[in-house]
């Protein structure tokens, strides 16, 4: 009876020390759901008690079922014949085993059959099943459409498609890119129609569209003739039908287990999801968030699995007559891996923690009776999720990246071999750094909040914590480097040249993180003395890792905006 | 069709995951190494009752004997799917060997009512005997259906089930009620996130009078009203006869229980000749492992 929740002690610290409890209690409404169901908690301790039951449900499917799997499900893959996609017997049963273990309505409420899980909890499972088989992922992860329609939908449209997915009768999928239009979104052509009763039709070609063959979709279309922007763009809720088509599936790199469809509308009905000209600005980005936050679990449970693949290796193989990890050139990258995946899943769960304060601070001041301190609070940490989202997206599956890479270099020749895991979670990675908005486009999204110095709050309150007097001279070196970054954002800011600032904000974007996750890992490691050689390797690396980036933003050097095309095209 | 189906389930002591010394020094099992689980081919049966309540409508009722600890299996049944749970626990009942255990468990069968089919798993991990399903069925007169892997077919009156046997497998139907032992043939569902937060409150009586000492009538009564009291039974309530249970019933008697090592002792080279084969089988002869 292995457990992918119970085995994982990071995990499990981050479960009892997040801090959940204000969260839980806003999402039940003070306890009063207790009353009429008989899922629902009794208070905090219960509330909690059940995450952990259920993080242990999955972690065990994970384990058990779905990871044992994961090698066939990738060999053999979706299929796709006579315009119908048909997953493998495995994905299948997967599925089937997550259906009746309950999992399947995470976030939704209690009225439609969900658990009325914070998304914290829901990204620990979405991590666990990545672990398992990370093309599994992006079909369970799909419930951020069905929390979508509980935000956005109708009262008839949420009864209408909530208890199917709480019920795992309903998948999802959600339809955004084009052929032509990838990052660039508001751009977007497909043509939505209403006839004289006022139907809604859609029209047009979508590319790339994960599990495309889903019941339920949420489509990004152009209900507003003549616009050419985002403004122009509007949600629409249709479901799999015959005008709706699979053109293909694509041939991909990794994630074999799930399948990537092209699609074509020819006049497919469909439903206006929430209000016209909202489509992009409002509802997609809050799809994209949450979509990002739970590719970012998907990053961290693919690092999860690769490190551990290469640490028993590296226990197991023996050369020159001792184990390959008593070498220092394995041991500090095998050490260097876990300090990665640690960090990446510490700003993970502080990310989703923001996010969760987010949506309940929202909720009650959408439905509730707010004062104008939650109403202040809602304000400020939507600015915090905005800024913590797609920094987590990019340090998380950068550093999966980097981590598959080494599970490879670390099992030798045999790394390259189909026969191990390790070349499956490096191919299953590399997507995770591009969907979803790649690593450059959350640069994009996170570089003005960086500049806007929207963390500094938080940064003070993480570096006001009281530390134990071996962990305050690192926490010294840490508020040196962001005494470094407040000079390398205003001179930044000073220059005025926006091809500059484009230029370096990959380096100010990864600089605020290494500062504002070091405090994390400092926080997290004066709780448990057995996390401080993991925070203090963290400070040091991003020490050398910092004054690098430091120099170079504040040197000034804007030649390569001059000479790029002499470099390039030489 | 509404038949009901009880299924026998056991906590076992872990023998697959040992954590430490699996005997004390005095030769019993040390059950602090031993972590308590589900016995493995009883979720199997359980799997099995709760796909015939999906085929076929059913009412899923699990029952254990044993420890008051062992509520815990009861509610992992619950999380799965399982209707009701019989707990029969009573300090008269220790030491029953597989004669006492499934006289109690037949008693238990016919206080529970009108049931049309008893499931255990094939055996358990600590005992391995395989006994006592065949034995509940032998008393209480039923036929018996061992090593099922599937049911083909259910009706009001029989059942068609598929069976292991060596080198194969058979076909065989029979009249209900009717026993059957079931072998790790299906995959047993998780357990279920939303039945976990309902019945993680399910509980015994002696659960609540040791949680709640002063007030335990009152909180059974809350449960029961939520469906939530699990049925626990004694000796009495079930109507077993003293002398049939627990050591008194049990004939078997443990002399000794022992660690066996098997280890490969010293090697001995025969020589290939008449006379070294004489000298082998003489010595084989005088230490009687042959003749």
């Amino acid at each position: 009876m292995a457990n992918f929740f119970n085995d994982n002690a990071d995990l499990k610290f981050t479960l009892e020390n997040l801090e959940l409890a204000p969260i839980c209690r806003m999402l039940e409404d003070g306890f009063k759901f207790a009353e009429t169901y008989d899922t629902a908690p009794r208070d905090v301790e219960d509330a909690i008690d059940n995450y952990r039951r259920s993080l242990e449900v999955v972690g065990g499917v994970a384990a058990d079922n779905i990871d044992p799997r994961s090698a066939t499900v990738d060999k053999e893959g979706a299929r796709f014949a006579d315009g119908k996609v048909t997953y493998h017997p495995f994905t299948v049963q997967n599925l089937e085993d997550l259906t009746k273990a309950g999992v399947m309505g995470v976030m939704l409420p209690h009225q439609y059959g969900g658990l009325n899980f914070p998304v914290t909890i829901y990204t620990m499972m979405t991590e666990m099943v990545s672990r398992a088989d990370a093309s599994l992922q992006n079909i369970f992860g799909l419930q951020d459409i069905a929390e979508t329609i509980n935000l956005f939908g109708n009262d008839e449209q949420k009864a209408k498609y909530l208890p199917g997915f709480a019920a795992g009768k309903f998948d999802g999928a959600m339809d955004l890119t084009e052929p032509d239009f990838g990052s660039d979104l508001q751009s977007v052509r497909l043509r939505a129609w209403q006839d004289e009763n006022g139907q809604w039709y859609l029209n047009g070609m979508k590319r790339f569209i994960t599990n495309g063959c889903a019941q339920v979709h949420l489509v990004l279309a152009r209900s507003e003739e003549g616009t050419t922007d985002g403004r122009g763009l509007s949600m629409f809720i249709c479901e799999k039908c015959p005008q709706l088509v699979v053109r293909r599936i694509e041939d991909k790199m990794g994630i074999h287990g799930v399948a990537t469809c092209e699609l074509q509308f020819n006049d497919v009905p469909a439903q206006l999801c929430g209000k016209r000209r909202l489509g992009l600005i409002r509802y997609v980005m809050s799809l994209m968030n949450g979509a990002r936050v739970a590719i970012s679990a998907q990053a961290v449970g693919i690092a999860e699995a690769a490190f551990r693949a290469a640490r028993k290796y590296a226990a197991e193989r023996e050369q020159f007559k001792q184990s390959i990890d008593q070498f220092p050139a394995i041991y500090s990258m095998l050490s260097s891996m876990k300090v990665k995946l640690t960090a990446a899943r510490a700003l993970l769960y502080e990310t989703t923690r923001i996010v969760d304060l987010r949506s309940t601070y929202s909720h009650l001041c959408e439905v509730g009776a707010p004062t104008d301190e939650d109403r202040a609070a809602q304000k400020y940490y939507n600015k915090l999720a905005a800024l913590l989202t797609p920094m987590c997206k990019a340090l998380a599956t950068e550093s999966a990246n980097q981590i598959a890479y080494d599970a490879i270099q670390i099992h030798g020749g045999t790394g390259f071999m189909r026969d191990f895991n390790a070349e499956r979670y490096y191919r299953d990675a590399r997507i995770t750094n591009i969907y979803e908005g790649t690593t450059q486009l959350q640069v994009v999204a996170a570089i003005g909040g960086v500049m806007q110095r929207d963390l500094d709050r938080r940064i003070e309150e993480l570096a006001a914590l009281e530390l134990p007097a071996e962990l305050q001279a690192f926490r010294d070196k840490v508020m040196a480097m962001h005494a470094k970054q407040l000079t390398a954002v205003q001179f930044v800011a000073d220059r005025k040249d926006s091809a500059y600032h484009d230029l370096v904000a990959r380096a100010l974007v990864e600089m605020e993180t290494m500062i504002f996750v070091s405090l994390l890992l400092l926080r997290d490691a004066a709780k448990d003395a057995s996390r401080r050689a993991i925070a203090e390797r963290y400070v040091i690396d991003s020490e050398y890792e910092f004054a690098m980036r430091y120099m170079r933003v504040v040197s000034g050097d804007t030649a390569l905006m001059q000479n790029r095309c002499e470099i390039m095209d030489y | 069709m509404n038949q009901r189906i009880l299924v026998f389930v056991k906590q076992v002591p872990d023998t697959q995951n040992i954590s430490g010394d699996a005997m004390t020094p005095e030769g019993t099992v040390n059950r602090a190494a031993l972590p308590a689980i589900f016995n493995p081919e009883d979720l199997n049966a359980l799997e099995l009752a709760l796909q015939l309540k999906e085929r076929y409508g059913a009412e899923v009722i699990v029952a254990t004997m044993g420890m008051p600890a062992a509520a815990e299996v009861l509610r992992q049944s619950l999380y799965r799917g399982a209707d009701r749970a019989v707990l029969i626990t009573d300090r008269a009942l220790a030491g029953a060997d597989t004669l006492a255990t499934s006289y109690t468990l037949s008693c238990c069968v016919k206080a529970l009512g009108k049931i049309d089919l008893v499931l255990c798993g094939r055996q358990a991990i600590d005992g391995d005997t395989a006994q006592v399903g065949p034995q509940i069925a032998e008393k209480l007169k039923y036929p018996q259906l061992c090593y099922v892997e599937e049911v083909r077919e259910l009706s009001a009156d029989s059942i068609t089930v598929r069976r292991a046997i060596e080198g194969g497998y058979e076909v065989l139907s029979s009249p209900l009620p009717a026993l059957l032992t079931v072998v790790d043939a299906n995959e047993p569902r998780p357990m279920n996130a939303k039945r976990i937060m309902k019945y993680k409150r399910a509980a015994t009586k002696s659960e609540l009078a040791k949680k709640f000492p002063e007030t335990a009538d009152a909180e059974a009564e809350k449960l029961l009203a939520q469906n939530l009291l699990i049925d626990e039974r004694n000796a009495a309530s079930i109507g077993a006869e003293p002398d049939r249970i627990g050591f008194p019933g049990s004939p078997t008697k443990v002399k000794q229980v022992m660690s066996v090592v098997l280890t490969a002792g010293e090697v001995k080279q025969i020589a290939p000749t008449e006379e070294g084969i004489s000298l082998l089988i003489h010595e084989l002869i005088s230490d009687h492992t042959l003749g």
